[in-house]
């Protein structure tokens, strides 16, 4: 068994964490407070190759690997965990499944542009009334001719307005309900394709999340990804991925998180020592490392397994329940640490702690994930 | 700033060669610790499973430990000139986890004998202490034991009243011990002794002391809440002539000696509290596939599943990197923190899951809950787990 990542790996995460803390981490808690999603700072990720890590070179990627590919979503979380989703969202929601279940043509039609950061990518699955359930959609795509005619809308969609590309669900046969599902590729300026509301978030308020309507858009038919019917799988299947890029990032917040606390107790005096030197808060502080290193070995793991081609749904799942769960306690412990000060704006660890809950909630929420891993005990 | 993209192809090359060399992620076993790890399964359904209900009586495995040694068990990370099998560190791990599956109690004697009772001689012995003494442990001839606990100094090592005062050509030892694994039981203790109360951590001296010491007598034997076959007692040592010749380390060196290597002890009580974690996991989903399983249960067992996996990745990352002889004080403590805090929320949550059955003896799952207590508590307690894990941050 070798732990340690590799002098790539290493390269690759030294590379984002300079990027993150010069060009990222400045704007974070401006671009937090005015709801504001930099198009530039996803310019200059293009520049140095992230927007394209596992993808191979004759698709615009950098032929690095899904780790590497966790690595870069967890340094950005680190100081920006909205500019971690975006990266999340394009390249394990919109980017995996186009790569797996795209044809040649699409491919280098829409992936490639995507890797090379020209295009930013989007995932439609959920509605109001089908989270969870996926199996629960109402938008559908009639066959008319050469082309679908899709009618319906999808909401929280991440990268919503900002995306290019955008992967979506319908029902081409209603009747057959989940097996009846096909997937899609959009663009954005399709005629009948519109951005409805933008939400406001608790968190990632950086990382703009839209409803997105369909009102008689026509998607020709070369646009079907994967098979007619297998949308449902295909939908499946990138959320299995995704989980772990989620897991990333909530590794990112908390660790972002605990090393705010680490540095504020060891400046912060009390009682005549800093705190840090305290119990109190030095198990504390004790803690929160350990919970952040599992969560990130159980990270690598399902990145590891996914690059080796071995099964990783149960894993994934695991990453993600556990690192969600993570973030939230580790970054809740972080604004105790703080005191007074840590629920102000003045110090990111309240942005953090906003930040950490969603990744209890999307791409599967918790309970979700204990679903998935008790069907595989 | 540069661009990866620039070095695209040098990157798939490079993967390619760290492929080769070895120096990448790679989370499986050799095939060689897998055949290892099926021999110790195989052992312990064989041989052990069946003797459990003796040891709850509180038998001592005396037979077992027999077996063990004739198998090698007994001396496995120990190099073959000494008599033992020198394999490596993690198909060591694989070992203890695997018996403590069965039985922490197998697990704990193991653990001892190697890392505080053989370790020490091999890493501070003359020449001669290691001739003299560990082809007999490697075998399971002898067993070994570790006293450094004393009434007042459990964490707190430098606190020892235990005196060892030279005397012509040999010491004289007069002191307890308490809580000793092995007490009793063992062939072989190292025993630490202050030399020289004046110089506090650094008067302390480490000795081997034989069994049948004259002036060496076992006290009270503890009647506890787990590890029932295991032996836990105080020791007595009334005027105890100790040669010069089984005097370990220099005088002064006992802190030391009792210090280095303690992430072999931890990283072995972690794996005994993965073993004991992996298999009240293992007795709940069994226990639950014959029943019609709510979500209040399945979602227990999610969770169980994914602290137990947790814990598994960070007692083995810890063992390969001290395997690799990169210092892993810190990530030592925190697998064993996170282990052992996992053996008893899994064990306790396979109660509940096996509800009222599970608090009986019928089921097994009331033994791991009360063995994996002690994970929480022997080889530094839990709170000095976080005095270690937070001065490295």
């Amino acid at each position: 068994m070798i732990f340690t990542l590799s002098e790539e790996h290493e390269m690759i995460r030294k590379m984002v964490r300079d990027f993150a803390q010069n060009e990222v981490a400045p704007t974070a808690a401006q671009r937090d407070e005015e709801e504001r999603f930099d198009r530039e700072i996803i310019d200059k990720m293009a520049e140095l190759g992230l927007m394209g890590i596992p993808w191979p070179e004759e698709y615009g990627g950098i032929g690095s690997d899904y780790l590497a590919y966790c690595i870069a979503v967890e340094e950005l979380a680190r100081v920006c965990a909205s500019t971690a989703v975006t990266l999340s969202a394009h390249t394990s929601l919109a980017g995996w499944p186009l790569y797996k279940f795209g044809t040649e043509d699409q491919k280098q039609k829409y992936l490639k542009p995507m890797a090379l950061g020209e295009k930013i990518g989007a995932y439609g699955l959920t509605e109001p009334g089908s989270g969870s359930d996926a199996g629960a959609m109402k938008t559908n795509a009639r066959l008319e001719g050469d082309h679908y005619v899709l009618n319906g809308s999808k909401i929280f969609i991440t990268n919503g307005g900002v995306a290019d590309i955008y992967v979506v669900f319908a029902l081409t046969d209603p009747a057959s309900k989940q097996k009846g599902t096909t997937a899609f590729i959009v663009e954005k300026d399709t005629p009948g394709f519109s951005i409805g509301k933008k939400e406001k978030k608790l968190g990632i308020r950086s990382s703009p999340t839209t409803e997105i309507i369909f009102q008689d858009c026509k998607i020709p038919k070369e646009n079907v990804l994967g098979k007619v019917g297998e949308g449902f799988k295909i939908a499946m299947m990138t959320l299995d991925g995704g989980r772990n890029g989620i897991a990333a990032q909530a590794v990112g917040i908390a660790q972002g998180a605990l090393d705010a606390a680490v540095a504020y107790s060891k400046q912060r005096y009390q009682f005549g020592k800093p705190i840090a030197a305290q119990q109190g808060i030095s198990f504390k502080l004790a803690d929160m490392a350990t919970n952040v290193e599992a969560a990130r070995l159980l990270t690598y793991q399902a990145a590891w397994r996914e690059s080796e081609g071995l099964p990783y749904g149960k894993e994934s799942a695991m990453s993600k329940l556990f690192a969600g769960d993570t973030a939230m306690k580790v970054t809740t412990e972080a604004v105790q640490v703080f005191g007074g000060y840590g629920y102000t704006k003045d110090y990111p660890v309240e942005r953090f702690m906003r930040d950490a809950k969603i990744t209890q909630i999307y791409e599967g929420t918790q309970e979700i994930q204990r679903l998935v891993i008790s069907r595989m005990l | 700033m540069y661009s990866i993209f620039d070095r695209a192809i040098s990157f798939s090359e490079k993967n390619q060669q760290a492929a080769e060399s070895g120096d990448h992620m790679d989370l499986d076993f050799t095939k060689e610790q897998k055949q290892i790890r099926e021999q110790v399964i195989d052992f312990a359904e064989r041989e052990i499973k069946p003797f459990i209900p003796r040891m709850e009586q509180g038998e001592f495995p005396r037979d077992i430990l027999q077996k063990m040694g004739k198998i090698g068990l007994m001396g496995i990370p120990v190099p073959r000139n000494y008599g033992g099998q020198e394999l490596d560190f993690t198909s060591y791990i694989l070992t203890i986890h695997e018996l403590s599956k069965v039985s922490a109690t197998v697990g704990v004697i193991l653990s001892v004998h190697t890392s505080v009772g053989t370790n020490p001689i091999l890493l501070f012995g003359t020449e001669e202490q290691k001739r003299a003494f560990v082809p007999k442990l490697a075998s399971g001839q002898y067993l070994g034991a570790f006293c450094l606990t004393e009434a007042n100094a459990g964490s707190d090592a430098a606190n020892l009243k235990t005196r060892a005062i030279k005397k012509d050509d040999h010491y004289v030892i007069n002191g307890s011990k308490l809580f000793i694994t092995n007490g009793g039981e063992a062939d072989l203790y190292i025993v630490f002794a202050v030399t020289d109360p004046a110089l506090g951590n650094r008067g302390i001296t480490a000795f081997i002391v034989e069994k049948n010491t004259p002036g060496f007598i076992f006290g009270k034997d503890e009647q506890k809440m787990g590890l029932h076959g295991s032996r836990t007692r105080q020791l007595h040592f009334e005027n105890m002539k100790i040669p010069f010749a089984n005097r370990l380390g220099d005088e002064g060196e006992g802190f030391k000696i009792a210090l280095a290597n303690l992430e072999f002890g931890r990283i072995g009580i972690a794996a005994q509290a993965l073993g004991i974690a992996e298999a009240a996991f293992e007795t709940a989903v069994s226990f639950s596939k014959y029943r019609p399983t709510e979500q209040g249960v399945s979602f227990k067992l999610a969770d169980m599943a994914t602290h137990l996996e947790a814990a598994k990745l960070l007692v083995y990352r810890a063992v390969d990197l001290k395997q690799r002889g990169i210092p892993c004080g810190k990530e030592a403590s925190i697998a064993k923190l996170f282990a052992s805090k996992t053996a008893v929320y899994i064990t306790t949550e396979a109660i509940s899951v096996l509800g009222e059955s599970g608090y009986t003896e019928e089921y097994p799952v009331e033994r791991y809950f009360r063995d994996a207590k002690i994970t929480e508590i022997y080889e530094g307690t839990s709170e000095i787990q976080r005095v270690v894990i937070s001065k490295h941050l």
